[in-house]
């Protein structure tokens, strides 16, 4: 980001002028529930990141004091360095809900990651080529977007192995198809403008094109719905782990844990299902927040 | 219109032949068979086994005879895992609950959702409206797996109002179609009430509004209809989303439907039994993204066939 704005500014004019991307940032800062996003991703990372170091218990360590009457001594509390309480088998909730949140960061990221660089490339390509090869590339998407894609997910998974790169690489796959839409749309705008014209003009192959000219002018929109995309990924990670079809014990996800957590709401204990529910919440909100705070900011459109 | 549809249909019937032949392909390149267990079979029991269920014919030719027993008979095949009931058995056993406890969410998801998103517009910057716009912003962050149990711990284990779990009668419905329609509720009212107050700003109310035609009237048929425009597209994926939250309200309130069957065998490696679900599932999305194309085309007549 920080290279784009150091073109357009070495391009403008030598006076002091606003480059668009400081203009969008002062836009994101000024934004409240941006801004209240960006605090809560904030501490939810941390959390992932930092939260073992007040661990006094590992996540797979069982406690002998509590287990067998984890309704009654599994509550949370200082006391016993339970401050999330222990599940079930008497393990530490706090270590437990720090690497859930870790892994479902990760999910989110990763996933995130993989379905904006397949989207973009395929979209780009789709955009730029044109003609009869973008008809049959968009009918494509067309065709898988009318899938029920959760179902063949889990076929995947099942067929495959339900081992976490998998999880990692499935969740990506089956959403680069908004991603390449919006893109395409947004390649089909600039294809026709000057810059790109003089590029092909002076016998710039068409991949080094759409990698040194169309993709940098659409990393707003791309930041943007990348954004949007995480807490989707996290949503569609926790659902396929709630029914025991995600990351497979010892490790375990915020999903993972809120099935848990309802499994074994009968016993009374409530705080299996609060803790890991709360940061799942948290770090949705986060995302959706700072998401919609970058749209407003960086989005042509809304503008 | 009629070209239309046959337009549409051209479409449909190879996007599902496309989803019946990847699903097989992929079940074919996939590591192991379905009969791999733990303990080793002899080698003469699973060649038995592959030529009792076609596995040992040419891949070719166990798609055609699949695709045309599905096309021709509407048959699925046998279950790989249970060896005396076929798929077509286990569909019909769960389907008609997925069905009932579906369309009543749908139903409630888009008439709260519209009644709340248009009364939000008209009363636009008033308590009705916050409250709209609050429970589309939570709603966000509350799918289908976590609405279950927070449900289930207050109105079945802190209040006891409701059962949390079965399918004996209407009062155990109550809960699945809270927990399925909620997140959808939510969205349509979002869309709806942005999309009716931009339909308010237009000159054809406005020009209803100076021939002194009463407020409701001019709601109802002048606004309500352009303003189901944005509603009508969210349908399509809202289906496919709704097909899929089933699968939780399924697994956690035991209503037995479609979705149990789906996860029992994806837990057993039960392929057969996976790919009749997808397949049926993804036969009716397709059906119902036509039928949202036909009436989106029926309610916009900017759209030529």
């Amino acid at each position: 980001m920080s290279l784009i704005s150091d073109d357009t500014a070495a391009a403008a004019v030598p006076q002091k002028g606003r480059s668009p991307w400081a203009d969008a940032r002062r836009r994101f800062f000024r934004n409240k529930a941006a801004m209240l996003g960006l605090a809560i991703l904030v501490f939810v990372t941390a959390f992932a990141l930092f939260g073992n170091v007040l661990a006094q218990w590992s996540n797979e360590e069982l406690d002998f004091m509590v287990m067998g009457q984890v309704a009654e001594l599994g509550g949370p509390t200082l006391s016993n360095g339970h401050y999330f309480g222990t599940d079930d088998l008497g393990r530490d909730l706090y270590a437990r809900t720090v690497q859930g949140t870790q892994i479902s960061l990760a999910v989110g990221i990763i996933g995130a990651l993989i379905a904006v660089i397949v989207g973009t490339t395929y979209g780009a390509t789709a955009g730029y080529v044109g003609g009869r090869v973008d008809t049959l590339m968009m009918r494509f998407v067309d065709i898988f977007m009318a899938v029920p894609y959760m179902f063949i997910l889990i076929l995947l998974l099942v067929m495959y192995g339900r081992s976490i790169g998998m999880l990692f690489v499935g969740v990506g796959m089956i959403s680069w198809m908004d991603m390449s839409r919006i893109v395409r749309g947004q390649t089909l705008s600039l294809k026709g403008r000057e810059f790109v014209e003089a590029a092909r003009a002076t016998g710039v192959p068409a991949p080094v094109i759409i990698a040194r000219h169309i993709i940098p002018n659409l990393l707003g929109v791309i930041a943007v719905y990348a954004t949007l995309l995480v807490p989707l990924m996290i949503l569609t990670e926790s659902f396929i782990s709630f029914l025991g079809l995600g990351v497979q014990e010892p490790l375990t996800s915020l999903g993972a844990l809120i099935s848990e957590g309802a499994d074994t709401l009968n016993y009374g204990t409530t705080w299996q299902l609060a803790f890991p529910l709360l940061f799942f919440i948290l770090t949705l909100f986060g995302f959706f927040f700072v998401g919609d705070g970058l749209r407003d900011a960086l989005d042509p459109k809304d503008r | 219109m009629i070209s239309f549809v046959i337009k549409r249909l051209a479409v449909a019937i190879p996007t599902l032949l496309l989803l019946i032949i990847l699903s097989f392909v992929l079940m074919h390149a996939a590591p192991g068979g379905p009969f791999t267990q733990e303990r080793e079979i002899p080698p003469e029991v699973l060649a038995n086994l592959n030529a009792k269920y076609g596995l040992d014919e040419p891949l070719w030719r166990q798609i055609t005879t699949y695709v045309t027993s599905i096309v021709t008979e509407f048959d699925f095949g046998p279950s790989f895992v249970y060896k005396d009931r076929t798929v077509n058995e286990i569909i019909a056993q769960g389907f008609p609950i997925t069905l009932t406890y579906g369309i009543l969410s749908f139903l409630v998801a888009v008439t709260v959702g519209v009644t709340l998103g248009v009364v939000a517009a008209i009363r636009q910057n008033t308590w009705i409206d916050y409250f709209a716009v609050g429970i589309a912003i939570g709603a966000q962050v509350l799918p289908n797996f976590v609405m279950a149990p927070i449900l289930v711990l207050v109105f079945t284990l802190w209040l006891g109002w409701l059962p949390g779990g079965g399918w004996q009668g209407p009062e155990y419905w109550i809960l699945p179609v809270i927990a399925l329609s909620t997140s959808f509720m939510a969205s349509i009212a979002r869309i709806t009430r942005s999309s009716m107050l931009e339909v308010l700003t237009m000159n054809h109310i406005r020009t209803a509004r100076a021939k002194g035609l009463p407020e409701r009237r001019i709601i109802l048929r002048h606004a309500l209809k352009p303003a189901m425009l944005p509603v009508i597209s969210y349908l399509g994926p809202a289906f496919v989303a709704m097909i899929t939250g089933s699968v939780v309200v399924d697994v956690y309130f035991s209503t037995g439907g479609i979705g149990k069957a789906f996860v029992d065998a994806a837990l057993n490696r039960d392929y057969a039994v996976m790919m009749g679900v997808t397949i049926l599932l993804g036969a009716l999305t397709i059906l119902f993204n036509l039928i949202v194309d036909l009436a989106y085309a029926w309610i916009d007549p900017k759209i030529r066939y």
